[in-house]
Formats: structure tokens, C-alpha cells, sequence
């Protein structure tokens, strides 16, 4: 069955200046992912991963090309559109958590379901954190829990607004083997149930070879 | 939106619990409870000052006209619930039998005085006590020098125009008896119900009319302002200045103290403010773009941020204030005795006032950094160097200029002032920048040759450049403010107490006849008197300026026709005193002396105006004199030493029929002594002075006072602000701290190289702290203060050694933590 296309760009460049002149990072990237795929984004430091992963999830903006995510063409909309597409539609698992450190476990869960304006943020929140197995640690500041804990919570973050995708940036770049896998294990569980399309940047060939698609970056092109 | 505050409230709720706002909030509490402290201390001590200055007018407000004044004045006042009294005063003959005196009589209505005592005696140059009373009707009050004059005593009877009233008491001192030596004949007190009865009313009597009106300082404002508006052209508003000039300079100048004091106060709230922001932002870099990240829009992010801070900062501020209003009673109460007791109760304009400003700089100092913070790119999850963009110059900087420059001219109410203290307060900023860029391009270049602390230290400075500079500049503009203060409160110290030492003449002599002014100083010497300045005093009138009749001639003001036109005091003296100094010319030399040469005061100078050589042609008792100018003098009206407009040189009015005038220390033993004078030169008009220079000495020490507590108080509030400030820095350093020890460096390598780092920035802030003090200081007591400046060269080093001191203590106080516990608890907490 053909599957609807989420995220697609189109002849992607990013280029920055730097005191050796300008440097081209991503250069004419062009790519496909449908409804409900896993993808990895393999490929050395450097090769320009997190910066394609940035621009597909209208973080950053392309020097060139056009992004579309979900049906909305990224590169004509303004920063508050794009804002408002990733919190309905996006979500992000990052290498170094990204939890804000004033908030409890289930606040930090709590927050993309605020900032969009949804009601019983707490209930789904506490049932999401359950759901990551970290239902007795809802009250528990970042700093009180353990990196592959934080990584659970910043899973149950990511997923809990039911997004189209969810992008994952070496999400256990951070963690050591054992927890790297049940981390691993965790968000493939969580994109099945809910149908998410996935794009990860990894080193990992392991968690790569899960994905259903494999994109291998080098010198900022697809190869 | 109303996610957006929601979300706010709740964010502040969550981080407040996670103690992460504590310091921003204790530094905007520390900021706003110094600055409305001062504000309470500065506020009460100037209405105690205003109230004591009433005092020489016997009232906050006096009304004096030729003519009677009418009741719609009394009734309006009333009506806008202030107190008022009346008092007539005019000359007339006295009598005891034979025996008669010209007095000043002064009609008081019930009320008099409105503020100030009158004090009487049961003798004559008796003991004073105070009184809360007017004579009653048949009753007059004398002074000493008239019933000596009578020899009269308590208990006689006095004739006054077609009345005879008795002697119940003997008038020592009225508040209103000025220092002018206008009422050079004695003075009587009578209830202003016997004023028609003596039948002294007349058409064609000179009669002064006052109406005095006192009561709250808004009433009496307003007041006033209804009063300018609605008088007669013929009445006119008395003034403090002109009632006595010795109380008006000093609480004019106290009232300029306290005014530069709240200008510290803000100065100190802005750089405790500037600095919390300025960590509230780089604290929330991460946050902000976390939120964008997940879903929030820029105007979110911007609302999040300000609902917080709007949150924190009115309860710091009101917490602030009420803090402010309990340090202000304590350090009042410890200036017990002094000054407190006699304070009127703290206001509320402090409290609002102290509010206001926090939150009018909290809007120009904060508001740029929340635009960045709204403006950090969601890019910064992944990649941490990417900040938010640079506003441009107008937007980064403007809120805050503005902040200050409205709040400067809000405090001064003077736009030349105001501007002036801008563009101080721009030198003394660039200044300090330049400086913090000068430390860490030095930091960065000598580092290289030192042990691992000192590399350390100087390392951090040159590395965090722009955090660097921010200190230098933040911690320079405060200690600028407490050291310019610090040679303010001194030199204005200095001149008041030199302007009026123990040993001032306290009596003054007017009338000694020429031929038995040797005899009067004999006896005076004789009854332990010392005469300090005895001069020779002749009526004339200047009739023409360079040929042209002073009647003819068209004047610039209606002073200069008045001092011009006037039956002037004239002198000679081959001395200048001490309290007059020639701006102009040169004084008479003793080849001069019985040349014709005039000398003349820069008043009269600059009203008529006159230029040094123009010629003055005298009417002196029918003799026409003419005289070249030949210098002008600058005189101090209020050293209370006999002082004239015009001054001879001697040999020129030596002829001229004259009296003498001398002032002298002499303290009588007892009441006798100085009766004894009056009855031997029954002529000479003889002034007690106590009671004018005890009201004066009085007001200037409290004027000291007021000072002293004022600056106290800035400057620990200063520097609780200062340490308030260097603590919101203290993050990265404490991080680093808990770094280096991870890789192995001694808790002394840290504590040394945090030190140097401090110590310079200290050391760098205090000695341009004391260039731009000294500086401002010069600008200040030239021509705000009109008082000598004296630079104290050890400013520089006190300066330096404070900075460096304050800055080091309050660095130890931030990073203590980092070097006591285990370094991985505080890498940790972050």
C-alpha cells in the first residue's frame, strides 16, 4: 500500500559563513518519508545530520530548497507558524534530554500539552509517564533522576501530543549500552502504538538497523 | 494570550518552587529595600528640615502686605484644613512716665505662631522659657533691651498709642525675628484684640500685615498656588531665603545632599537590576528555546517571561518597600537623640515612589534582554553557541537611558540639572567600559607568565570579555555613587562647620556714636566682651552711574533699580574680612587709601549691572562724592559679621557725620551687664544674637545629622546591593570551580585564581570609580552646592582598595559552596 508522504524536501542547502569563508553544511538534499516509517540518518561527525534533522523539523531554515511536513510547506511559513506545526504535529527526543530543570518528571510532560492549549494536561501526562514506567517518579526534579530516566520523560514528552513525527537526535548518544537499548526498545514501542513516523540521527548501527529505512549522510549529501 | 499567562503563572509557580528565581527575586528585594530605605530616611529627614526652616517664618506659608489683609484667606485656608494667624507690626513710641522708647509693635492673633516657640523670661535678658500662648488682651510682652531702655521690670505698666497695657512677661525671641537687623528698635509683643484701641491704625501709618498659614506640605503646595493666584498685586509671598538666609542656605543645601542621596538610591536599583536581568536571560536562553521548540511562539515566550517577572518583581517590590520602611525606623531609631526625635512620621510617597522606580527600571533595563530571550532561535537545542540576535543599538540601550533620564528628572525637577547628571553619568559609563576593555585585553596578554591560580583568574577575565566589562561597568557606577556621596557629605560638612564656629560673634551693636566708640569698647572689654568687627556705618544715596541720574536710567531687573535707588549703608575699611573675596579688581591698597575707589558686591554688580572703573556719584548727607569702581567682592550674607553692599577705602568719608556698627563675642555673666551697656549708651542698639545663631546651629546640626544618617544608609544599602549584585554572576563561576577541582586543582589554586579574577575587576571598577567621584564631586560643590571642593588624592586608593574588597568578599560568598562540598554534587545541580 502506497503510504501518504509526511515529510518531504526538496533540493535542501544550508550554507553558513565562518572565517574561512562560507562552508556549505547540507548541500541539495532530497528525500521522501511516508506516514508512519522509520527512518535513520547515519553518517560521520560532520557529515551535516543534525543540521538536515533541524531543517526537516523547521528549526532551522534552508538557504535553498523547501521543506514540507505534514502537507505545510515549512519554507513559507514564519517562526510562529512553524512553532505552531511542531506543537501539534512534531516531536523531538534529544542526545542531552532537554529537560527543563525547574520542572517536576510529570511538568515537563505537561508542557507541550500546555503550550498547545490542551485540557487534562496532568492526566495524560501521568498516564504517559506510566506508560515509560516512571509512574512512581512523577514528582522527582531532572536532576533527582537517572540519564536513562530522564531520557523515559523526555520519551513520554515527545510522545505525548500524539505527533505525525518525531524526530530523535542520537537519543542514547548520552546513555550506556544496557539503558541505550531499553531507551531503544522504548520509542519504537511508543511509535507503533501510535503510528508516528520516525526520523533518527544516529551513530549507533544497532538502533539504525531497526529502522525500516536507512539514509546515510556524508559532506552534507545523501549518498 | 491566556495560555500564554497561564502558562506564566505556572512556570513561576514550578521554577519558584526549584529555588531558581530566589536570587533574582532577593536581588530585586535588596535593590528596592535599600532604594526605599533611603527613600524613607531621605523623605522624613527633609520634612523635619522644611518644618525647622518654617520656623524663620513662623509658618509654612506667609502672606505680608501694606495693606489689611481680608478674612477670604483664613476662610479658604480653613477650608483646605490648614491653620492660619495674623500679625501687624509697626513702629511707635513707648512710655514709662517720662521715659520713652521707639518699639516695634507686633499685634499676634491667638495661634501665633504657627510654627516655632516664642520664649519670654520673668526679667529682663532673663532665662527663656518657652510658651504656647499670645499676650492676653491688657498684657504686653517687652523685650529685654526695651525695658532696660525703660527702666521698666515685670509688673509695670507701658503706654502704647492711647492704651496702657501691663507687663506680665519679657519677650526673649519670636521664630520670625529674622537676622536682617531691619528691626534695629526693640521689640514688643501685644494681642492683636488691643490693636484698634491704641489707636496707632491710622491712613498713612505704616503698618505690616502677615497672614500665616501652616499644615500639611500638599495643602500648603496647593495652597500656595490658589494664593499666587488670587492675591492683591500689593501682597506679596515671604520666603525663607529672605527671612533668614543662614537657615535658608543651609537646609537648601542639605535638601540638594538628600536629593543627590536618592539619585544614588536609583543608581544602585539600576545596577542591581541590569545585572538580575541580565542573568534571568542568560538562565532562560535554554528554556526559551526548548519552549519554541516545543510549540511556542515568540510573543509566548515573551509572555511567559514577563508575566514572571512582573510577578517577581511586585512582590519584591512591595516586600521591598515594607523591608525599606523597617530598616529606615531602625536606622532612625539609632540616630536617636539626634535627630529622630523630633521627625514627623514616615509617609507612604516613599513606599510608591521606591515602587515606581523598580518597576519603571525593571521596564528599561529588563525589557531588551526578554526581546532577545523572545527572540533566541529554536536551533539552540541542538546547537548551545547559537544565541539570540543582537538588537540594534536604540532598542538595547534606549528603554534603559530613557529609564534613567526620566527618573533623574523626576528626583531633580530641573532639566539643566538633569541633563547634566546624564551626560556625567554617560562619561562616567563610557569610562568604565573602556576600562573593562582595557583590564581584559591586559588579562589576556600577561597571563602567560604566572602560576596556574593567576592564570586561572586572568584567564576568566579575558575570556568572559563582555561579562568582564558588564562588572566593571555595573560595579564602577555603584561604588561611583557611594564615594561621590562619601566627599559630598564631607566637604558640605566641613563648610557648614566653618560657616558657623563655637566662637561666631553673638552680639551686635548698631548706632555707637563716633565719639564714644572707644569708651563702648572699654566697657564691653571690661565686662569680658571681645568686639570682632567694628566698622563705621554713614546713609547715602547713589545719585548717578557715569554721569547719568540714577533716576533716569532704564534697569535690566527691578532689583537692580532697588539696590540702586535705595538710601544705602556705607563703609570704609582698609580691611576685607575673611567672609568677602574680590572676584574682580583688586582690594584697596595703602596707596589707595583716601583715594576716590569703591568697592561693591557682585549682587549689585550683576543686577545693575556694573564693570570694574565705572563711576558712582554719592549723596551723602548733601556732600557729593564720586568714586571709580575698583573691585568687586563676593559676600557671605550669612556669617552673620556686619557686611555692606558698598565698601570705601579709608581717608575719603573719614569726615562724614556717622555711627559705628561692631559684632562681638561676649557672653554675659548675668542680665545686669548687658542693662548696664544700655544704660550708659542708651543710643547704641544692642541685639542678642544667641537665640538666632542657637536656631541656626541647630538646623545645620541637624543638617549634619540628616547627612551622616543619609549617607549611612545609602552606602550600606550600596553595598548590600553591590553583593546582591556580584552573586547573580555566580553560576558559570561556581560550575567552573566544581570543574577544575574535578581535574585536580587545591581548593586554594581555585580560591586564588577566583580571587585575582575579582580583585581586578574590583580594583579596575574602584579607581574609575574614583575618577568619575571626584570628578562629579568638583561639578557638584562648584555649582550645585556653591561650596569649596578640596580632591583628597587617597580617594583613588580607598577607592581601589574597596572595590576590590567589596567585589572579593562577595565572590568568596558566591563560590564558597563550589569549594566546601564535593565537586560532583555541585556539577549536579548546575
Amino acid at each position: 500500500m502506497q503510504r501518504k508522504i509526511v515529510l518531504e524536501a526538496r533540493d535542501l542547502t544550508r550554507k553558513v559563513n565562518s572565517p574561512e569563508g562560507e562552508l556549505t553544511i547540507v548541500s541539495d538534499v532530497s528525500l521522501q518519508i511516508g506516514s508512519g516509517e522509520t527512518v535513520a540518518l547515519v553518517g560521520a561527525s560532520g557529515a551535516g545530520k543534525s543540521t538536515l534533522l533541524a531543517m526537516l523539523a523547521g528549526l532551522d531554515t534552508p538557504s535553498t530548497g523547501q521543506v514540507w511536513l505534514d502537507g505545510q510547506e515549512l519554507t513559507r511559513i514564519d517562526e510562529d507558524a512553524r512553532a505552531a506545526l511542531r506543537a501539534n504535529r512534531v516531536g523531538f527526543v534529544f542526545q542531552a534530554f532537554h529537560l527543563v530543570p525547574s520542572l517536576t518528571a510529570l511538568e515537563n510532560v505537561m508542557l507541550p500539552l500546555e503550550l498547545s492549549g490542551r485540557g487534562d494536561a496532568a492526566q495524560t501526562a501521568r498516564a504517559m509517564l506510566a506508560r515509560v514506567g516512571l509512574a512512581e517518579r512523577v514528582g522527582h526534579y531532572p536532576r533527582q533522576l537517572s540519564g536513562g530516566e530522564q531520557q523515559r520523560v523526555a520519551l513520554a514528552r515527545a510522545s505525548v501530543t500524539r505527533p505525525a513525527v518525531l524526530f530523535a537526535d542520537e537519543p542514547t548518544g548520552n546513555l550506556d549500552t544496557t539503558t541505550g537499548e531499553s531507551i531503544c526498545q522504548l520509542l519504537f514501542e511508543l511509535n507503533r502504538e501510535a503510528g508516528t513516523t520516525l526520523l533518527l540521527v544516529t551513530h549507533n548501527p544497532q538502533l539504525a538497523s531497526r529502522c525500516e529505512r536507512r539514509l546515510t549522510m556524508s559532506a552534507g549529501s545523501l549518498v | 494570550m491566556r495560555t500564554a499567562l497561564t502558562l506564566g503563572l505556572k512556570t513561576l509557580a514550578r521554577e519558584w518552587r526549584s529555588g531558581d528565581l530566589a536570587v533574582l527575586f532577593l536581588a530585586l528585594f535588596v535593590a528596592v529595600a535599600a532604594l526605599s530605605g533611603v527613600g524613607f530616611v531621605v523623605d522624613r529627614i527633609d520634612r523635619a528640615m522644611r518644618l525647622q526652616a518654617s520656623e524663620v517664618l513662623a509658618a509654612d506659608l506667609r502672606l505680608v502686605s501694606p495693606d489689611v489683609i481680608g478674612p477670604q484667606y483664613a476662610e479658604q485656608a480653613a477650608r483646605r484644613d490648614l491653620e492660619s494667624a495674623r500679625v501687624a507690626s509697626l513702629l511707635s513710641v513707648v512710655l514709662k512716665g517720662e521715659l520713652t522708647q521707639l518699639a516695634n509693635v507686633h499685634a499676634v492673633a491667638e495661634g501665633y505662631p504657627l510654627r516655632g516657640n516664642v520664649r519670654v523670661a520673668e526679667q529682663a535678658f532673663g532665662a527663656p522659657l518657652l510658651v504656647r500662648a499670645v499676650p492676653a488682651a491688657g498684657e504686653i510682652w517687652p523685650d529685654s533691651r526695651l525695658l532696660a531702655a525703660l527702666d521698666a521690670r515685670v509688673g509695670d505698666t507701658l503706654s502704647v498709642g492711647e492704651i496702657t497695657l501691663r507687663v506680665t512677661r519679657v519677650l526673649i525671641a519670636r521664630p520670625d525675628q529674622g537676622s536682617g537687623f531691619v528691626d534695629l528698635a526693640p521689640s514688643l509683643l501685644i494681642n492683636d484684640a488691643d490693636l484698634v484701641a491704641t489707636g496707632l491704625i491710622q491712613p498713612g501709618s505704616r503698618v505690616r500685615y502677615a497672614a500665616l498659614f501652616a499644615g500639611s506640605q500638599r495643602d500648603v503646595a496647593e495652597f500656595s498656588t490658589w494664593l499666587d493666584a488670587n492675591k492683591a498685586p500689593a501682597e506679596r509671598l515671604s520666603d525663607i531665603a529672605e527671612a533668614s538666609p543662614e537657615v535658608d542656605s543651609a537646609s537648601v543645601r542639605a535638601g540638594r545632599f538628600l536629593l543627590l542621596a536618592s539619585l544614588a538610591g536609583v543608581l544602585l536599583c539600576a545596577v542591581a537590576i541590569a545585572m538580575t536581568a541580565r542573568r534571568y536571560v542568560k538562565r532562560h536562553l535554554d528554556l526559551a528555546a526548548l519552549l519554541k521548540t516545543l510549540g511556542a511562539s515568540q510573543a509566548m515566550v515573551l509572555a511567559i517571561a514577563l508575566t514572571q517577572l512582573v510577578c517577581i518583581a511586585t512582590v519584591a517590590t512591595v516586600a521591598g518597600a515594607a523591608m525599606g520602611f523597617v530598616a529606615q525606623q531602625g536606622l532612625l531609631s539609632l540616630l536617636q537623640g539626634m535627630v529622630a526625635a523630633d521627625l514627623p512620621p514616615p509617609g507612604w510617597q516613599p513606599a510608591v515612589m521606591g515602587l515606581a522606580t523598580a518597576l519603571l527600571l525593571l521596564t528599561g533595563f529588563a525589557l531588551p534582554p526578554l526581546l532577545q530571550l523572545a527572540r533566541v532561535p529554536a536551533i539552540r537545542v541542538l546547537r548551545r553557541d547559537i544565541g539570540p540576535p543582537r538588537l540594534g543599538t536604540v532598542l538595547a540601550y534606549g528603554p534603559a537611558v530613557l529609564a534613567i533620564a526620566l527618573l533623574i528628572q523626576w528626583v531633580t525637577g530641573d532639566v539643566v540639572l538633569s541633563l547634566g547628571f546624564v551626560a556625567g553619568l554617560a562619561l562616567a559609563l563610557g569610562a568604565l567600559a573602556l576600562a573593562g576593555w582595557l583590564l581584559v585585553v591586559v588579562a589576556g596578554r600577561v597571563r602567560g607568565g604566572m602560576g596556574a591560580a593567576w592564570r586561572y583568574g586572568f584567564a576568566n577575565l579575558a575570556r568572559r570579555r563582555a561579562e568582564s566589562i558588564v562588572q566593571i561597568v555595573a560595579l564602577g557606577l555603584g561604588l561611583s555613587a557611594l564615594l561621590l556621596l562619601t566627599i559630598i557629605r564631607g566637604d558640605l560638612i566641613d563648610d557648614w562647620r566653618a560657616r558657623l564656629p563655637q566662637d561666631a560673634p553673638n552680639f551686635f551693636f548698631v548706632n555707637i556714636p563716633s565719639a564714644e566708640r572707644e569708651q563702648f569698647r572699654s566697657l564691653l572689654a571690661a565686662q569680658g566682651g571681645d568686639m570682632t568687627r567694628l566698622l563705621p556705618m554713614i546713609r547715602g544715596r547713589m545719585v548717578e552711574i557715569n554721569g547719568e541720574p540714577v533716576a533716569d536710567r532704564r534697569f535690566l531687573s527691578p532689583r537692580g533699580e532697588g539696590l540702586a535707588s535705595r538710601e544705602q549703608n556705607l563703609t570704609w575699611s582698609a580691611e576685607i574680612g575673611p567672609d568677602n573675596t574680590v572676584t574682580e579688581g583688586s582690594w584697596f591698597s595703602a596707596e589707595e587709601h583716601g583715594q576716590p575707589l569703591v568697592s561693591v558686591a557682585t549682587e549689585m554688580q550683576e543686577s545693575i549691572p556694573l564693570v570694574l572703573g565705572d563711576k558712582l556719584t554719592f549723596d551723602i548727607a548733601g556732600e557729593i562724592v564720586e568714586a571709580s569702581v575698583s573691585s568687586f567682592r563676593r559676600v557671605q550674607w550669612d556669617s552673620l559679621q556686619p557686611n555692606f553692599f558698598l565698601m570705601f577705602p579709608p581717608g575719603l568719608l573719614d569726615g562724614a557725620a556717622g555711627t559705628w556698627m561692631g559684632s562681638a563675642r561676649f557672653r554675659p555673666t548675668e542680665p545686669a551687664e548687658v542693662a548696664e551697656l544700655v544704660r550708659q549708651f542708651p543710643g547704641v542698639s544692642i541685639f542678642d544674637m544667641d537665640d538666632l545663631l542657637a536656631q541656626v546651629r541647630s538646623i545645620i546640626d541637624k543638617a549634619v545629622v540628616a547627612v551622616q544618617g543619609v549617607f549611612l544608609s545609602t552606602l550600606l544599602a550600596g553595598v548590600v546591593v553591590l553583593l546582591a549584585a556580584v552573586q547573580a554572576t555566580r553560576d558559570e563561576r561556581r560550575y567552573e570551580s566544581a570543574m577544575l577541582r574535578t581535574l585536580g586543582a587545591s581548593r586554594r589554586t581555585v580560591l586564588v585564581g577566583v580571587l585575582v579574577e575579582f580583585a581586578a575587576v574590583g580594583v579596575m571598577a574602584g579607581v574609575v570609580a574614583a575618577a568619575a567621584a571626584s570628578t562629579g564631586a568638583y561639578f557638584i560643590a562648584r555649582f550645585m552646592l556653591e561650596i569649596p571642593y578640596r580632591p583628597d588624592p587617597l580617594l583613588w586608593i580607598s577607592g581601589a582598595l574597596t572595590g576590590a574588597l567589596l567585589v572579593c568578599v562577595a565572590g568568596w560568598l558566591a563560590t564558597r559552596t563550589a569549594l566546601t562540598q564535593p565537586p560532583m554534587q555541585t556539577l549536579r545541580q548546575g
